[in-house]
């Protein structure tokens, strides 16, 4: 396989509007001739249907939920970001590039990152226009606060439910071409296959979830908009229904997979408190804006927080880090969690929990305004704990959060398939090898608005299509696959339920392939995924008929996908001898205890070609370099 | 804790549907009401018997995706909660728990708890949008908002579209649905130029798909998970009247 980013010459100000005057274009009354299948209708999926639908675009656009509102952006709590300036603090857009480079280790592709940074202050004016609801100041003027990884405050928001704003700003213009008739949704649906014709391709295979049939549909190009895979650990901030399938399916019809053991543990989360646990509860980033992270000096204190006096406490990310304190990067904010909890300082009934104390800021700013910021968190967390955080400190531990790896796509976001195109989490371009906080929200919706509107038109415009039909062979058999793998599945009577694998899954990528990892324990992952897999293609049990709403069955297909992408992450981590962002080797680190990247060895995009199940995938590699940000050890101090 | 649970079982859109009762034991009061659910389907998938299907996703309240009438109530008792972040300390040990689906006749039926609720969504394509297209827009501080405007139209702009006050209403209204977003765009100054249209074509299609009419019963706000206040509905009131007039 031979990779080429497709990155445009020229110096990196001018390198977009290079790619955008050499992109060949559509004529007007020539784009309704094209269908374009977009899977996904987050951020997004919902945002570049919107916008290929104004264009003239005949879309279709799949979810498996019912409504495109459902979809998991919609959780996304604290911010966008944007180098407007508007705090007068020297913002700027070479600054955002400058941070995201750096805030992800050096493992990302400095083009791509520079014109997510240009592009970002449109997304404001965008969602502005649209109604979305941002918080102002008395001026009536847009405000904003600060996120980890940064020195500025760049970060627009909506009270803790950005995600939640935007996505609605994206679904109420999806809706208006819904309405217009250029954009056609089907609901619960789930996409099961990708179909290729003569390379390139051409339609998706998919499961009408509430009625069980199994449908095609042909287009001239897909785009995948489906979300990352962290629910592969089981306990994760996703949504449950958030999975890979989609992009795993295509990763086994030839995309290539993009640093899949780069993932993200998010800081601040509320811990686990017992086995019943089906997901965990992310509180945003935004906390650490006003919250103070500590723990006892004393180990195993158990004293209630409020008893333990000023002087016997550690701050201890003030202590460490003081120029950045405790707003670092999500990842070195969880790798210290995890440290202070290991070396027996931690807090809580389990001893895994540090606190994140508002006090201080209360008493400062006042209880109204911390309620005017975080209102909504300080009410979830009450709600899931049954403790008030406005008297007493909050209990935070670190979970699995987003996935920076993903398909691995070009410049103009398209994948090693031809017509192909993957947007949002689910690729892999921006964020190297660590994301940080409210550069989500910001990609999904630049991939979305303002650079897959232009890139998609150049191949439809340069490419010569087939007529196909779906009732080719080409079709018919990708679809008989499925059918064949969904009775495989309803045949099948054995003694452990879906549920019960996916827990065993997650728990072996947890403990092995989570926020430290080391050669022992991911040969140990290596060893055990394979062996789990077998059992579980021996030993499910599923009930219910293929032929109706069976969502026992919905997870059979997920989990499959999760007992083959676990191994591939764990591979990929193993092969990565280094430590960098997320991706944290315990044999490679500096004697403070930071990540120890291998810049001469690894400053490479390690992307996967799939060699079949249980065969080692093959290594393809697409080398970085860096120009303008000259990688350093990272320092927050 | 132990809880005695009557289900609504409902094969498809046409059975005629029927409550099932269940026992579940040995439920953390620290555990979610779905939680308690999840347990519930496992116990029962282990017995070869259908697991009760209810619509869930993120289980933090934002989605909208859940919603169970629990004894009575949308979403149950908890005040300005989703039913999944309804935490099974809020019961007895003992109690019997009756959950059953939305009730209304534009929301009908797929299985078991989970309804159909594309109603709501024709009701945003009818007019619940700006039409900003694309790249078209103005730079972000040229249109200033008061910052009380902006914090009202955020109240209203918080609606989940879960469906609920639909449930709670004894007309199946749709009206603090319509009134949250109506009202969000009414306060703002970008929804100025559609603002009538907006109303009249919302209102029209709320009709068409069959919802009551609101008589001021404010159940809706009751049982609203993000307490959104019928004052919105005042407001989409005069907006209609207002738009209708002209």
């Amino acid at each position: 396989m031979k990779l080429n980013a497709k990155i445009p010459q020229g110096q990196i100000e001018k390198k977009w509007d290079t790619d955008r005057f050499q992109l060949k274009l559509v004529n007007p009354s020539n784009k309704r001739k094209y269908t374009i299948i977009i899977i996904g209708t987050g951020l997004a999926g919902a945002s570049a249907a919107s916008s290929l639908g104004e264009l003239g675009y005949n879309v279709l656009t799949f979810s498996y939920h019912e409504s495109p509102r459902r979809a998991h952006s919609i959780a996304a709590q604290g911010g966008i970001n944007a180098p407007k300036n508007y705090s007068n603090d020297g913002d700027s857009i070479w600054r955002l590039f400058y941070d995201t480079v750096k805030g992800g280790d050096y493992r990302s592709r400095e083009a791509n990152v520079y014109r997510l940074s240009q592009v970002s202050n449109n997304i404001i004016d965008q969602c502005v226009a649209q109604g979305v609801p941002f918080a102002r100041d008395y001026a009536g003027y847009l405000d904003n606060r600060s996120f980890g990884g940064a020195q500025v405050s760049r970060t627009f928001y909506a009270r803790g439910q950005t995600g939640q704003q935007l996505l609605l700003g994206a679904y109420s213009a999806l809706g208006r071409q819904l309405k217009a008739g250029s954009v056609k949704f089907f609901p619960r649906r789930e996409m099961l296959d990708l179909v290729l014709d003569d390379g390139q391709a051409r339609g998706i295979i998919c499961r009408n979830l509430a009625t069980g049939e199994i449908e095609a549909y042909e287009g001239h190009a897909v785009v995948l908009a489906t979300g990352g895979y962290g629910n592969v650990f089981y306990l994760s901030t996703n949504a449950k229904a958030s999975n890979a399938t989609a992009i795993w399916r295509a990763y086994k019809k030839g995309a290539a997979f993009a640093n899949p053991c780069f993932t993200q543990i998010h800081p601040t989360c509320i811990p686990q408190s017992g086995d019943y646990q089906s997901k965990l509860t992310l509180m945003s980033e935004s906390l650490r804006n006003d919250g103070r992270i500590w723990v006892p000096k004393k180990k195993e204190d158990t004293r209630k927080p409020q008893e333990i006096p000023e002087e016997e406490r550690d701050y201890y990310l003030e202590r460490m880090y003081p120029s950045f304190g405790n707003l670092v990067p999500r990842d070195v904010a969880s790798r210290r969690a995890k440290e202070m909890c290991d070396n027996g300082f931690g807090v809580g009934a389990t001893g895994r929990a540090v606190y994140l104390d508002f006090a201080d800021s209360i008493k400062r700013l006042g209880r109204h305004v911390i309620e005017e910021r975080y209102g909504n968190l300080f009410d979830m967390y009450h709600e899931i704990t049954a403790e008030d955080p406005y008297k007493g400190p909050m209990r935070i531990y670190p979970a699995v959060h987003y996935t920076m790896g993903g398909l691995w796509v070009d410049y103009n976001l398209m994948s090693t398939i031809p017509g192909m195109y993957v947007i949002g989490e689910a690729n892999f371009s921006d964020h190297g090898a660590n994301r940080l906080g409210a550069s989500a929200l910001m990609q999904g919706l630049a991939d979305g608005y303002f650079i897959l509107p232009y890139t998609i038109g150049d191949y439809l415009a340069s490419t010569k299509f087939k007529a196909v039909k779906t009732e080719d062979a080409a079709f018919k058999e990708a679809q008989s696959a499925i059918d064949g793998m969904v009775k495989k599945f309803m045949s099948m009577n054995g003694k452990k339920t879906v549920e019960e694998f996916h827990r065993e899954l997650g728990k072996i990528m947890w403990e092995n392939v989570g926020m430290g990892r080391n050669r022992g324990g991911l040969k140990k992952a290596l060893a055990e995924i394979p062996k789990l897999r077998t059992e579980f293609w021996q030993n499910v049990k599923l009930v219910g008929g293929a032929h109706e709403l069976n969502s026992e069955l919905e997870r059979a297909g997920r989990v499959a996908d999760y007992l083959e992408l676990g191994e591939l992450m764990a591979h990929d981590a193993l092969h990565r001898e280094e430590s960098c962002g997320g991706h944290f080797r315990e044999e490679h680190q500096t004697e403070e205890g930071e990540a120890k990247r291998n810049d001469a060895k690894f400053s490479y995009v390690a992307a996967w070609e799939f060699r079949g199940v249980g065969k080692p995938p093959l290594l393809n590699k697409e080398r970085l370099e860096f120009e303008y940000v000259k990688p350093t050890q990272r320092s927050y101090k | 804790m132990n809880v005695r649970l009557k289900i609504w079982r409902q094969k498809s859109r046409k059975d005629e549907g029927r409550f099932v009762d269940y026992e579940v034991k040995n439920v953390s009061p620290d555990a979610s009401f779905l939680e308690m659910l999840d347990i519930l389907n496992v116990e029962l998938v282990k017995k070869g018997e259908d697991p009760v299907a209810f619509d869930h996703d993120c289980r933090e309240g934002i989605c909208g995706s859940c919603g169970i009438v629990i004894n009575g109530r949308a979403h149950g008792s908890g005040r300005g909660t989703a039913t999944c972040e309804l935490r099974m300390r809020l019961f007895q040990d003992g109690d019997t728990i009756v959950a059953e689906p939305w009730r209304a006749k534009p929301f009908p039926v797929i299985k078991d708890l989970v309804v159909d609720r594309t109603a709501l969504d024709r009701i945003m394509q009818a007019g619940g949008y700006i039409s900003a297209k694309t790249g078209a827009i103005p730079e972000a501080n040229s249109i200033p908002v008061p910052k009380p405007l902006a914090e009202e139209a955020m109240d209203a702009a918080a609606c989940i579209g879960c469906g609920a006050c639909v449930a709670a209403c004894p007309n199946s209204s749709a009206m603090l649905f319509v009134a949250a977003k109506v009202s969000h765009f009414a306060l703002l100054p970008q929804g100025e130029p559609e603002r009538k249209e907006r109303a009249l074509r919302m209102v029209e299609q709320m009709d068409k798909e069959g919802f009551g009419n609101c008589s001021n019963n404010y159940a809706c706000e009751a049982e609203c998970p993000k307490k959104i206040s019928v004052v919105h509905i005042a407001r989409l009131n005069r907006e209609f009247i207002k738009a209708e007039l002209e």
